[in-house]
């Protein structure tokens, strides 16, 4: 045999970036605008040094938490908050679905699709708490103008992920129940929803969970909610009631993101 | 009767998938179209119901022309047209019943559907076929629990459910094995005995073509270029369907029965994707 007598061929595994002189450029590039944008932040090291006592005391402020003397008004933030919570997730679905379903290429016609995507689009370009303020002046201050920025969120976050779900489904399947003489609101119903429900119920879930975090934000812009709360007693230096509320959110979130979790698996 | 004339299909990509084809099909005829990948049988078929929208000719099913309807005639032509699918088609996620009855959905209004509330003669008619392919014991399964043959099977009977007067089918044995390929053929042939259906069988394997349609129909490059019985498939008609190989092993000898044994069954790239084939849907 001749294979042993053959020198053997090197091989490397290829750069991301083919041409050399870019590669070499952008990494420099990359490195040295690290390396200014360190250089020229500005920290007062004394000032740090100074702050670091008011900091601790700033802390220590927070303990014990005090559930106690504000019960009433936590007690009425949450339920704000929960009720603005499922009511702009079950809201912001249902007018997902249809946005949803026009926005998905391979079944809607053209200019639907264009609306809906459009649609889509001015929903997701704004952050939850922009919206808050928006619709806090527009509405004034309180849990309506909460639900309505959660909805909306929801819209654009919802109806997305359906569309591309829509867009990622098996053709064969749908195009079988068209071909049984089925209508169009039959064939949604037969061809295309039992192919996108579980991870809609999954995303549907998620975004419940999404939604009581976003709202107590939201209630800090004037939206409502725990959030509201939680600013006032801020405003009023009142730390152990902020304490007991940021500690009523922690857990809430984590009862939240546990069972919508547990809800997913059971759903795949 | 199922009359087709001057049939064309020119894709948005600008390809000529079908090239005038005229073909009649007889009630209670079995045909089996034969052709090489790309040939056009998934086009000619879903033409037919117009899944894929032809661009000139026409087609008429017992005197109603096909060709030209609107959208709610359309649906009413499609219920007299069952269709099978390679791969089955099955919608996975809904059970063995809900795939059955989905054959009755051209039949019945949207909220009786949407509730699942069909009449109960439809229920029975379900079981009965169910019954009849050997799978009623599976009716609240879901559909992506059975095997390759259960859910063509459960396809077949989505299909008749609809009450059909003809059978289009696409590939019905591109995923199975040869003995589960010949015993669906043989239930579609049956079944089309039984109801005096005719059928349109789209096929690559060319032995079970010969094995179980009466008349076969070879198609290339858009064109018909074989009409005949399936003993008038020689080395020479092959080639012009296919082109040049050696055939020796693929035609049916006069004097063999029909349970030719299972490793002459010849593959012609049957593992295809099954995207390739849905023509026309992108």
């Amino acid at each position: 045999m001749t294979i042993a007598a053959a020198a053997p061929r090197r091989w490397t595994k290829p750069p991301l970036i083919k041409r050399a002189w870019l590669r070499w450029t952008l990494g420099l590039g990359a490195a040295l605008y690290l390396a200014l944008a360190f250089g020229t932040t500005d920290v007062n090291w004394h000032r740090v040094w100074e702050g670091l006592p008011r900091g601790a005391q700033f802390i220590k402020a927070f303990f014990p938490p005090d559930f106690v003397s504000r019960w009433d008004e936590i007690v009425e933030g949450i339920s704000e908050t929960l009720w603005m919570t499922v009511v702009s997730t079950v809201v912001g679905i249902a007018i997902s679905v249809p946005v949803g379903i026009g926005a998905a290429r391979n079944i809607a016609p053209v200019p639907v699709y264009y609306v809906c995507r459009g649609i889509l689009s001015v929903s997701r370009s704004f952050q939850e708490v922009i919206l808050a303020i928006f619709f806090v002046k527009l509405f004034g201050f309180g849990p309506f103008a909460g639900f309505v920025t959660l909805s909306f969120a929801t819209v654009g976050f919802y109806g997305k992920l359906l569309a591309e779900d829509i867009e990622d489904m098996d053709a064969s399947q749908a195009e079988a129940v068209r071909a049984t003489g089925a209508s169009w609101l039959q064939w949604i119903n037969f061809g295309v929803q039992p192919q996108v429900m579980p991870r809609m119920i999954g995303l549907g879930l998620y975004r419940l969970d999404i939604n009581f975090r976003e709202s107590a934000v939201v209630g800090i812009v004037g939206g409502g909610g725990i959030g509201a709360t939680l600013n006032t007693s801020f405003d009023r230096y009142e730390f152990d009631s902020a304490a007991a509320i940021v500690l009523i959110i922690i857990a809430i979130v984590m009862l939240v993101e546990y069972s919508s979790g547990y809800l997913r698996r059971w759903v795949q | 009767m199922l009359r087709i004339r001057g049939l064309i299909k020119r894709y948005r990509a600008g390809d000529l998938a079908l090239n005038g084809i005229d073909l009649d099909v007889p009630d209670g005829q079995v045909m089996a179209l034969i052709g090489p990948s790309g040939a056009g049988k998934s086009t000619v078929i879903r033409c037919i119901n117009r899944l894929v929208e032809p661009t000139a000719g026409t087609i008429a099913l017992n005197d109603s022309v096909i060709t030209g309807l609107g959208a709610s005639e359309l649906r009413r032509a499609r219920r007299r047209m069952g269709m099978i699918f390679q791969e089955y088609a099955l919608v996975e996620r809904l059970t063995v019943m809900e795939n059955v009855l989905s054959g009755r959905l051209g039949y019945v209004g949207f909220w009786q559907s949407w509730l699942r509330k069909f009449p109960q003669s439809d229920i029975d008619e379900a079981f009965r076929l169910l019954q009849r392919v050997g799978l009623d014991h599976m009716a609240d399964k879901r559909a992506d629990e059975l095997s390759g043959g259960q859910r063509q099977r459960v396809g077949i009977c989505r299909a008749l459910i609809q009450n059909p007067e003809l059978l289009l089918v696409d590939e019905p044995t591109a995923s199975l094995d040869p003995k589960t390929s010949r015993q669906i053929m043989r239930l579609i042939k049956e079944l089309c005995a039984e109801r005096k259906l005719s059928a349109i069988i789209n096929i690559h394997d060319v032995m079970l073509a010969q094995m179980f349609a009466e008349r076969i129909v070879g198609l290339k490059l858009g064109e018909v270029v074989y009409d005949g019985p399936p003993d008038g498939l020689t080395a020479e008609v092959l080639t012009s369907i296919y082109g040049e190989e050696d055939w020796s092993a693929t035609i049916r000898k006069a004097d063999e029965s029909d349970e030719a044994p299972a490793d002459n069954v010849v593959p012609f790239e049957a593992s295809l994707p099954s995207r390739d084939r849905l023509a026309g849907l992108t």
